[in-house]
This record gives structure tokens, sequence and C-alpha cells, in this order.
């Protein structure tokens, strides 16, 4: 699964960058790297684009940007 | 150097103390309170210019601390020094050193936000590999705390190398004499022990600066390695040699693989990061402010965008109905300091030239003072509490349709009190095609400048017909309001599709959490703005308007001064008291227009008139338009004084002589086809110097001002001929 089909109220981990683009590479900077910890926070209208939350920081990213980042599950520790 | 610092001192003979002799830059990722941080230890001390060959802003500042004073440099905001837009570049080139004509830094104060430290120490360990002493402020930990973290400031500066780690709120200025005393000690810091983030590129580094000059830095062969495409990647490879390209090719190949070298990068570094943050931040209990709760409810899609509607909608009310009055009282000021003057002086140039050159110039560069300053006050509170950003984000599908994004949003708006603050304002987007794109589409927005000739034709011809609960001149006015926004975001379409045809522009944006403007900080960037905006808006709008005074002045015609001199002497043996006024005042309104028409303008307009006869114009309107095109807002004075009912005339009169005006054969020259085609065109022309100027300026070429007026004068053009001969009988 990607990072544009999150379901609210779960978290996920960053898995793999799934592009080498520069746009993708630039919110790696950011930032959105294998290993960080992500939660859907909100959308504008029609869904898109899709805010999230990154250590507790609202970061706001185009559906078709969240695409290239595969996300799964992450383990509840609590 | 301490030589080259008792050079200086001698030949200026400027004591020791008043001169800082230590820069310091202030770097920080976007929104992290580092501008705050950078007035609250300057004050009103500061300076803003540019950097050479760039529209990027110089902020430069003195801080006094007891005796000593500093020099500090507020470099716009970055995530990395990788450069993604032309600021983060000039922020990146200025701590490696690499501006012409400027020393590197001494030293470096990081701001992080502590609410966003995960961003935060990225950049902070970047920017600790430079070889300059760092200090780290960490700004907002009482918005952390309200968060549930709690940042153990110990902790941290061990994990950093020992390097001080200094808590402020630059708000309330909470912890802001330690951070002082740790500024001046900044210089003098030994250097430190840098936590190893990546040992493989660390050795690589120092495997390659064997084979390089001992004057390349170990941190330029590592930012080399890095930033394949960098004009430092470049110098490296020039100073390898031959085998250069190849032997660095060899060692990114070895560290990197297939991996982009930035990806890499931020992997490895976002490691370390997270390791560091899992032993600094702790978690504690979170209290629900009303504000959380607030902003919560507002981030929801519908409230969200409902919201966004409503603050446009204040802003607008403001802009619009707050600054009349105050626009009012400028128009009535320097009108009435006009003829003041104009009464106290000899009849003549001079006279003229000082009442309808000078004041009437000076007059129509702060009469958009207020509402330039209303629009930036929005715009400054909005961007310093966090709304700005969710402002774009909220309309980013609506714009992403004309093939641009939502950071276009803001500037497109600004632009509807004044296309220059609105140009000014596309700074924030990083992508170039995108910035032109939205430079071009700005200036149709319908510009203060444009309202004083819409109300005048509104008024004039549109009848007041009630519609409903519309009324018909309303409906017009909406039209063309209507009519810039569409033709602006198509000529952006266009523009995507064709010379500016490219990727998708991306869209990714921190949202920052809603936090309360700093009065001082606003009130000093307003302050900033206003002064940039007088500057390059004032100097352009006030040539142009003396430049079209003396066109309208000159050559004088000493016949029709005798002619109607003698009507004058004519009119004081048959009438007097009131009606001799009247009379006296009503020949040298007619005096003034007969001047006009055989000035060099009144020439202009005959000469052109033909050009515009298939859009029903006469010479007259011709000439008006001309006069426009430097500076739309002199239109009205210009028709004011053609029609001879003199340039300050109030706008019933100039209704009532636009309405009798006639051709030589007796018809009316303003028909209806003939009046919307007028504003047809005054709505999509771009006459305006500054605008031009200023998108010059932005684009560092002439080629875009150049395009932009030649297009949207024949679009205008075209408009205008199309209303007039479709509708015409």
């Amino acid at each position: 699964m990607t990072l544009a089909s999150l379901k609210r109220g779960r978290k996920y981990v960053i898995q793999g960058v799934a592009s080498t683009d520069p746009d993708v590479q630039r919110l790696m900077v950011m930032g959105l790297v294998e290993g960080t910890e992500m939660e859907l926070a909100s959308s504008a209208i029609g869904g898109d684009p899709i805010e999230f939350r990154m250590f507790g920081n609202a970061i706001s990213l185009r559906r078709e940007q969240a695409q290239h980042f595969v996300v799964s599950p992450a383990k509840e520790d609590e | 150097m301490s030589n080259k610092q008792v050079i200086r001192i001698s030949a200026d003979q400027i004591p020791l103390r008043q001169h800082p002799s230590t820069t310091i830059a202030v770097v920080g990722n976007p929104n992290s309170g580092k501008s705050t941080l950078f007035n609250r230890l300057t004050g009103m001390r500061q300076k803003t210019g540019n950097y050479p060959g760039v529209t990027v802003e110089k902020h430069v500042g003195v801080a006094r601390v007891g005796d000593t004073l500093l020099k500090l440099i507020d470099l716009p905001g970055m995530f990395a020094l990788s450069a993604h837009s032309p600021e983060e570049r000039i922020a990146s080139d200025v701590v490696l050193g690499r501006i012409p004509h400027m020393d590197r830094p001494a030293g470096i104060v990081a701001v992080v936000d502590a609410t966003h430290l995960y961003q935060g120490l990225y950049l902070v360990q970047q920017l600790m590999e430079l070889d300059l002493p760092v200090l780290v402020a960490l700004t907002m930990t009482d918005a952390a705390e309200a968060n549930g973290i709690r940042i153990d400031i110990e902790a941290l500066q061990q994990r950093l190398g020992g390097i001080t780690v200094c808590p402020v709120t630059a708000t309330t200025g909470r912890g802001m004499n330690a951070l002082r005393a740790a500024l001046v000690a900044l210089p003098e810091t030994t250097k430190l022990v840098l936590p190893v983030f990546w040992p493989e590129l660390s050795a690589a580094s120092e495997e390659l600066s064997h084979a390089l000059p001992a004057t390349v830095p170990r941190f330029q062969i590592q930012r080399a390695l890095i930033d394949r495409d960098s004009e430092l990647a470049s110098e490296v490879v020039n100073s390898l040699g031959e085998d250069g390209e190849k032997r660095l090719a060899k060692i990114r190949q070895r560290l990197f693989g297939s991996q982009p070298p930035l990806a890499s990068e931020a992997r490895h570094r976002y490691n370390w990061v997270r390791d560091v943050m899992n032993q600094v931040q702790h978690s504690v209990p979170v209290v629900a402010s009303w504000r959380s709760r607030v902003s919560a409810f507002m981030n929801r899609p519908i409230p969200g965008t409902v919201g966004l509607f409503v603050v446009m909608a204040i802003v607008f009310q403001a802009v619009f109905a707050w600054a009349t009055p105050l626009m009012g009282a400028i128009d009535v000021g320097a009108a009435s300091l006009g003829s003041f003057i104009a009464a106290k002086l000899p009849e003549g140039a001079l006279a003229s030239f000082l009442a309808d050159g000078v004041i009437a110039g000076v007059g129509s560069v702060i009469v958009f003072l207020p509402q330039i300053l209303i629009l930036f006050l929005f715009i400054i509170v909005m961007e310093d509490s966090g709304y700005l950003a969710r402002a774009a984000y909220l309309m980013d599908r609506v714009m992403r349709s004309v093939g641009l994004s939502g950071q276009s949003v803001i500037p497109m708006v600004s632009s509807f009190a004044c296309a220059v603050p609105g140009i000014m304002a596309t700074r924030v987007i990083p992508n170039r095609r995108d910035r032109i794109a939205t430079i071009l589409a700005a200036p149709y927005m319908t510009c203060s400048a444009r309202l004083p000739i819409y109300a005048l034709l509104i008024a004039a011809f549109i009848p007041a017909k009630q519609l409903g609960i519309l009324n018909l001149q309303g409906i017009v006015l909406f039209g063309l309001y209507m009519l810039g926004i569409v033709f602006g975001l198509l000529t952006a379409l266009i523009l995507r599709k064709t010379a500016l045809r490219g990727p998708k522009p991306t869209f990714a944006l921190m949202l920052p959490e809603f936090r309360r403007p700093n009065l001082n900080s606003v009130l000093m960037q307003l302050f900033g703005r206003a002064m940039i905006f007088l500057k390059r808006a004032g100097t352009v709008i006030f040539s142009v308007a003396v430049v079209v005074w003396a066109l309208s002045y000159y050559p004088r015609s000493a016949e029709v001064q005798n002619n109607f001199a003698e009507r004058q002497a004519h009119a004081a043996e048959i009438v007097s008291g009131q009606s001799l006024v009247s009379a006296m005042a009503q020949i040298k309104n007619e005096a003034e227009a007969a001047q006009l028409e055989q000035s060099w303008l009144g020439r202009a307009g005959k000469v052109i008139e033909p050009a515009f006869t298939p859009l029903g114009w006469d010479w007259k309107i011709s000439m008006a338009v001309i006069a426009g095109f430097p500076a739309r807002e002199v239109v009205v004075a210009v028709l004011g004084t053609v029609y001879a009912v003199g340039n300050q005339a109030d706008e019933a009169t100039l209704v009532k002589r636009l309405r009798s005006a006639t051709r030589p054969d007796g018809t009316p020259v303003f028909t209806i086809p003939m009046v919307i085609g007028l504003l047809v065109f005054y709505a999509c022309c771009l006459q305006c110097a500054a605008t031009l100027a200023i998108i010059k300026r932005e684009t560092n070429s002439w080629r875009w001002p150049l395009f932009a007026w030649t297009y949207m004068t024949s679009i205008g053009y075209l408009g205008a001929l199309l209303v007039f001969q479709l509708w015409s009988p």
C-alpha cells in the first residue's frame, strides 16, 4: 500500500520510496524516508491534496506524489 | 584577517565599537521563528537589500550586546543545503562563503522550532559540518509542551557534540539574554567534535582530500560528492585534474549505488535524527487547548474551505471599504494642495508643473498606500499565523486545473489591490515556470487603479436597473472582475501548455500550526514592505505622472491663450457677480481643453484615432487611453480636462458631459457597445509601467514584460473590437 491510501486513526511507517524523481528526493529531504511514521490527518475538498502528520507536524502532499511512498501499518507497541 | 580590520578602521575613522566586525548568519527551516528572533535581536537596526543578480531579499541587522556589536544576516528559510529554490541556493551559498564580495560568516545561529525538531535537526547536522561555530536557538518550547513534547536540553547538547543550545521564546523574550551572551562567545568557540552521521561519507571525503589542494576544505568535498550538479562539484572535478570526473563517479557509485545521492543523504541523516529524537524528546500530558480544537475543526475539508472564503471576503472588504475614506482624503488633500499652489503662483508652466505634475504625481503614488498597507497587513498576519500555507493547501486543487499550484493563490489575490505587491509575492513559488505563469496572470486581476474608470463609465452609461435583488451596475462590475479572473487563469493555462510547458508542479508544503503573530514583528515587516513598494512603484508612477503632464501641457499655443483671454474680457463686460465667476471658470476649462487638443498628447490622440475608430472611439478617448498606458489611473483626470470640466471635476459633472458628447455628425460618442468595449479594453490591457518594471525585475529579463504588454494589449484591443463590431447595429 502507499501513502495515498491510509486510513484515519492508524499509524504507518514508510517502507520504501519508489521513485528517483527530483521532486520525490525533495520530499525525502523534508523527512519522508524509510522508517518515518506517518498518519493521515485530513484532506482538501475532493480528497486531494492530502494532509499528513509526521512527528506531530502537518505536511500536505498531492495524491500523485503520495503514491511514490510504500507504507505498512506500524506495529502497535503499546 | 586581523590586518584587514585594522586598515578598514583607520580608513573611515570610525571608532571600533561602532563597527560590527563579526558577521553571524541566522539559519533555519521556513516558519521556525527565525525572523521573529532576528527582529528581536536587532530591533530597528536593520536593512533590507538584495543579493547580487537575484531577487532574493537580504536582511541584515546589527545586534548590540553590551559593548559588542554583531552583524546578523537573516537567511531565507531552508530545509537543507541542497538548493531547491533561489532562496535556498542563496542561503547555502552564504554559509558556504560563496557569495561574491561577501565574507563568509564567522558563525551560525541555527534556529530550530522545538515542534519541528525532526526537520530542524536535519539542517543542524548539515550546518555543523561546515567548519563554522554553530549555536542552536530552540524556539517554541512552550508550544512543544502544549503539544505534549518536552525536550531534554542537556541531552540534546550532548548529542550535538557539545554545542550550545539556547531555548528561547522570541515573543516574550524568555531566554534572550542567555542567547545574546552565547552569540558574543560564538565566534571564539573552539572547534567541536562532530558526531559521525555517516562514516562512509566522511571516509570518502577524507580520501579525496589527499588528492586535492589543502585550500579545498573537507565540507566542500563532502557537498561536492552529494550535489552532483553543483558548482562546487565541478570545482572539485577541475582541481582533481584529468580523471576527476571518473574518480568522483567511482566514489559516488560506492557510496550511493543506484540511488540518487540526495536520497541516500536523507536516509542516513534522518536515521541519526530519529535516534537523537528518541533520546531527547519526552512526552508530557497534552492539554487540549481551544486553539488546537479550533484548528482541528478548521482543517476539515468543508469548514476549511468555507473559512477560507470568509477570510478572503474579509480581506476584500477591508482593502476596499476601509481604504476608501483614506484614499478619498488623500485625493482631496492632493487636489486642494494643488489648487492652493496654483492659486498662489502666477499662472503658467511652473504652477501647472507643481500642481498637475508633481503634486498630482505624488498623490497618485500615496493614494495606493492605504490599500497596500491594509493588504500587506493581512498577508503578513496570515503568513505569520500560518494561515497562508493552509490557504495554498485548500486552493491547490483549483489552481492545478490551470497548471499551477496552491502557492499561486496569494499572489493572485494580492493583485486585486495592486499587481506590484502581487508579483512580489510570487517569490514563495519555488518552480520557475509556475512563478512566471503566475506573474503573467497577476496583472489581469482587477487592481484598484482600474476602479475609478470602471466606476465612472458604469455610473454614466449602465442603467441602475434592479434585476431581482441584483443591480445591473453591480452585475457589470462583478462581470469585469470575473473577466479578469477568467482571462488571468486562461493565460496561466495557455502558458503552461506552451511556452512554459513542463512537469506538473509538485506541492509539498509544511502546514504550520496556528500561532499568534507577534505585533512587533508584523509592524516591522509591514514597514519594510511599504518602503519597498514606495521605492519601486513610487519612482515609476511618479516619473510617469510628470511625463504625462509634460506631454499634455506642451507646446502651449499663444493663439489659444489670446483667444480665451479675449473671451474672458468680453464676459467681464456683460456679466457680473456669481455668474461671472462660473463663466470665467468655464472659459478657463475650455481654454485648457483647447490647449490639450493641440498638445503633444492631443496630437498623438488624433494620429492614433484611426487605429481606434473600429472600436468606436474618437480622438479624445484615444488620447485618454494613450495617456493611461504608463499608469492607468490618470485616465479619469485626462478625460476631465479634455471634456473641459477641469481635471479635478466631480464625477457627476463629468458623467453629464460624457453622456452628451457627440461626434461631428451629431451621433453620441458613448454608445453601450462602445462603453462595454472600452471597459473590456481596460479590464485586459496592461496599462501600468510599475507592473512592467516589477515583471522585469522579478524575471530578470525584458522578454516577459514585453510579451505581457503586447499580449495583453492585443487581447484588450481584440476584445473591444469584437464587442463593438458585433453589438453595434
